[in-house]
C-alpha cells in the first residue's frame, strides 16, 4: 500500500490551526493508521514555503502522494470531504 | 496638542506616469492604498505595473506585485515591449511577485473554515525581503470567483488593506467594473479602500475608442477634477494629458521670424513672432500648402530646421508640388534642415498622434513646425478629442518654443470657417485667411492677416498669385466688399475715393 504524503499549512498558533491539526491527526489515525507522512508548515515562520506552493488560504491541506496531487482548504471538520479529497472512500476497510 | 501640530497632512509620492502626477498633483497619497477600477481593457494592469516600473527606474524604489490573474511568466512577457524588463529586476532584487495567480487543472475542496492568513504572510514576507515601498494588487475580481464567501473575502481583503497601511507601503489594487459609467467596482470593494479612487475608462464613442482616467477621490488631499484622455504606447506605457493641469506659462518672444514671403512679412508687421502659432485658413487648392512649404523653405535662409507633418499628401505628391514653386525639399531633407513626416489621419487615435508628434520635436529639435492640414485630423476624432489635442499641441510645441503653423480647410469654397478655426482661433496668436474672390468671371485669390497679436499688421485684403516661383502678393481689393462673407460686392474706384475723402 502507498503511503500518503500530507502537509498542513497554517498561520500561526490560532485555535482555527489547532483545530486542523487534530481533525487531520483523528482522520488519518482512524483511516490512514501507519501509511501516512505529515508535516505541519506555519506560514509566518517560513512564508517562502507558502509561496512555493502559492498558498493563499489557511489551513490548506497537500497531498501531493499518491498522485493526483489535491488541495484540501479549512479546519478539516467536514472528514467526509476531507476522505473525498484524499480520494478515499469513507468507509474504513482493512484491504492488504 | 502635539499630535495635531506634528501632522503636515497627506505627502504624496510622484508616480512617475507621465501626465498622471500632473493630474493627481503629486502623484499617489504616500503610505496609503488606492483602488484603480475599470472595465475589462482599460489597461489596469499597464498601471499597476508601470506604478512598480517607475518607481524602480525612476526612484530606485523596489516594488511588490501580488497576482490574481495572470501568472507571472505572462506579465514578464506581456510588458517587455513596454520597456520593462521584470525578470532582469527580480535578479537584482527590486521586484517580487506574489503569485496568487489560480494553478491549471487544480482544485480544491473545502472543508470547514479558513483564511487567507497566507496570502497576507507572503505579501509581508515579499515586502520585507526586498524592502519594498510600493505594491501593486491585481485584480481582486479575481479572487472572488475562486473562493466562494464574497464576505469572508471580502473581510479578508480588509486586514490586508489594513496591514499595508500599518506597513507603510503605497498600495494600488485594481478592481473590474462592468460598466464605464455605473458602481465604482464589483463586489462592493470600494468599501474598505475607499480612502483614495481612480477609475479608468475606455469608451467607445463614434466607433472610436478613447481612453481617459478620472481620479474620484483622494481623501484628504487634493487632486485635478474630470476625465482626462491617455494612451498606451510602446516603450512608455500610460501617458496622461493633462489639459486644466496647463499653465499658461510660456514665455514669449520679441523676436520675429521670416514667412518666407517678403510681402506677408510686411503685412504682418515685420514677420510672425518665434513662438507664435499660425493658423493658415482657406478653401482647398487656395495655396495653404504652398504657404507651408515657403515657411518651411525659410528655415534654410537662417540656419533654422523645419518639421513638416502632412496628413493630406504622400511625400512624393509633396516633394514634386514644391518644385514646381521652386523648393526642393529632397535637398532640404538631405541637409538636415527638414524633416518630412507623412502619415495616414486614420493610422492612429489622436493622443497617439500627439506622442508620435511629441517624440519627433524633442528628437528632431525643429525651430518651425508645420501641420498640413490640422483638420484632417478632426475626422479621426470626437469634437472634445479634438480640441483638447489642438490645445496640448499647441501649449506643447510653445513651451519648445518652436513656431507652429498650422493649416485648416473651410468647407466653403467662398467664405466661412471650419470647425478647426473655431476650435483653435483663441489660441492662435496669427491668423492668416486665404479666400477666393469671383470678379467678373474669374477666381481670384485673396489674402489677409486677420489676427497678429501683439503687433500692428495690415488690415487690407490683398489679392495674390502664384506661380514657379511661389506666391506673390499684389494690391488690395480696395473696391470689392464682402470677401470674407463669401458674397464679393463691387463698387466703382470714384465711389472708394469719395468715402475715403469724406473722413479726411
Amino acid at each position: 500500500m502507498k503511503k500518503f504524503n500530507l502537509r498542513l499549512y497554517i498561520t500561526g498558533k490560532t485555535s482555527r490551526s489547532e483545530r486542523a491539526i487534530a481533525n487531520l491527526k483523528k482522520i488519518c489515525e482512524k483511516d490512514l493508521q501507519d501509511r501516512y507522512v505529515l508535516q505541519i508548515i506555519d506560514v509566518l515562520e517560513s512564508p517562502q514555503l507558502a509561496e512555493d506552493e502559492k498558498i493563499l488560504a489557511t489551513p490548506t491541506l497537500i497531498k501531493d502522494l499518491p498522485p493526483p496531487l489535491k488541495r484540501i482548504i479549512g479546519d478539516l471538520s467536514n472528514s467526509e470531504k476531507v476522505l473525498l479529497g484524499l480520494d478515499l472512500s469513507p468507509v474504513p476497510e482493512n484491504k492488504p | 496638542m502635539n499630535e495635531i501640530e506634528k501632522s503636515k497632512g497627506i505627502e504624496k509620492i510622484e508616480t512617475g506616469i507621465e501626465g498622471f502626477d500632473m493630474i493627481s498633483e503629486g502623484g499617489l497619497p504616500k503610505g496609503r492604498t488606492t483602488l484603480i477600477a475599470g472595465t475589462s481593457g482599460s489597461a489596469k494592469t499597464i498601471f499597476a505595473v508601470q506604478f512598480l516600473s517607475e518607481g524602480i527606474i525612476k526612484k530606485d524604489e523596489p516594488g511588490v506585485f501580488v497576482t490574481f490573474e495572470e501568472p507571472p511568466e505572462d506579465i514578464r512577457k506581456n510588458v517587455i515591449s513596454l520597456g520593462w524588463d521584470v525578470a532582469q529586476w527580480e535578479l537584482e532584487g527590486k521586484w517580487a511577485f506574489v503569485d496568487a495567480s489560480p494553478v491549471v487543472g487544480e482544485d480544491h475542496v473545502i472543508s470547514g473554515e479558513y483564511d487567507l492568513g497566507a496570502l497576507l504572510a507572503r505579501i509581508e514576507y515579499a515586502v520585507k525581503k526586498i524592502g519594498a515601498r510600493r505594491i501593486s494588487i491585481d485584480s481582486l475580481g479575481s479572487i472572488f470567483a475562486r473562493f466562494s464567501e464574497a464576505g469572508l473575502v471580502r473581510n479578508e481583503l480588509f486586514k490586508i488593506a489594513t496591514a499595508l497601511k500599518q506597513i507603510r507601503v503605497t498600495a494600488i489594487i485594481t478592481a473590474e467594473r462592468t460598466q464605464e459609467y455605473g458602481d465604482i467596482a464589483r463586489f462592493g470593494i470600494e468599501e474598505f479602500v475607499a480612502d483614495n479612487v481612480i477609475i479608468l475608462r475606455n469608451v467607445l464613442d463614434a466607433e472610436k475608442r478613447r481612453r481617459t482616467m478620472e481620479i474620484l477621490k483622494f481623501r484628504g488631499t487634493s487632486h485635478q477634477k474630470g476625465e482626462y484622455p491617455f494612451t498606451v504606447s510602446r516603450n512608455v506605457g500610460i501617458v496622461a494629458i493633462p489639459l486644466s493641469g496647463m499653465e499658461l506659462k510660456q514665455r514669449s518672444s520679441t523676436v520675429r521670424i521670416g514667412s518666407g514671403n517678403a510681402e506677408l512679412d510686411k503685412m504682418c508687421g515685420g514677420g510672425f513672432f518665434r513662438d507664435s502659432i499660425i493658423l493658415v485658413s482657406g478653401a482647398t487648392g487656395c495655396g495653404k500648402t504652398m504657404l507651408s512649404a515657403g515657411f518651411a523653405a525659410e528655415a534654410t535662409r537662417n540656419g533654422e530646421r523645419a518639421l513638416m507633418l502632412a496628413f493630406e499628401e504622400s511625400r512624393e505628391q509633396l516633394f514634386r508640388n514644391a518644385i514646381g514653386w521652386g523648393i526642393d525639399f529632397e535637398q532640404m531633407e538631405n541637409d538636415g534642415i527638414l524633416k518630412v513626416v507623412c502619415r495616414y489621419p486614420e493610422a492612429e487615435g489622436l493622443e497617439d498622434h500627439l506622442i508620435i508628434i511629441k517624440d519627433i520635436v524633442r528628437d528632431f529639435k525643429p525651430n518651425r513646425m508645420i501641420v498640413d492640414s490640422l483638420s484632417a485630423l478632426e475626422r479621426v476624432s470626437t469634437i472634445k478629442g479634438f480640441r483638447e489635442f489642438v490645445i496640448a499641441v499647441t501649449s506643447f510645441i510653445k513651451h519648445q518654443e518652436v513656431a507652429g503653423l498650422f493649416t485648416s480647410t473651410t468647407g466653403d469654397l467662398m467664405g466661412g470657417s471650419s470647425v478647426t478655426q473655431a476650435h483653435i482661433s483663441t489660441i492662435t496668436d496669427t491668423i492668416i485667411l486665404l479666400r477666393y474672390v469671383e470678379m467678373f468671371g474669374e477666381m481670384r485669390r485673396g489674402i489677409t492677416a486677420l489676427k497678429m497679436r501683439g503687433s500692428m499688421h495690415d488690415k487690407d485684403i490683398r489679392e495674390f498669385n502664384i506661380d514657379g516661383s511661389g506666391m506673390h502678393i499684389g494690391k488690395s481689393f480696395s473696391n470689392v466688399t464682402g470677401i470674407l462673407s463669401g458674397h464679393p460686392v463691387f463698387t466703382s474706384i470714384e465711389e472708394v475715393d469719395r468715402v475715403k475723402d469724406l473722413f479726411k
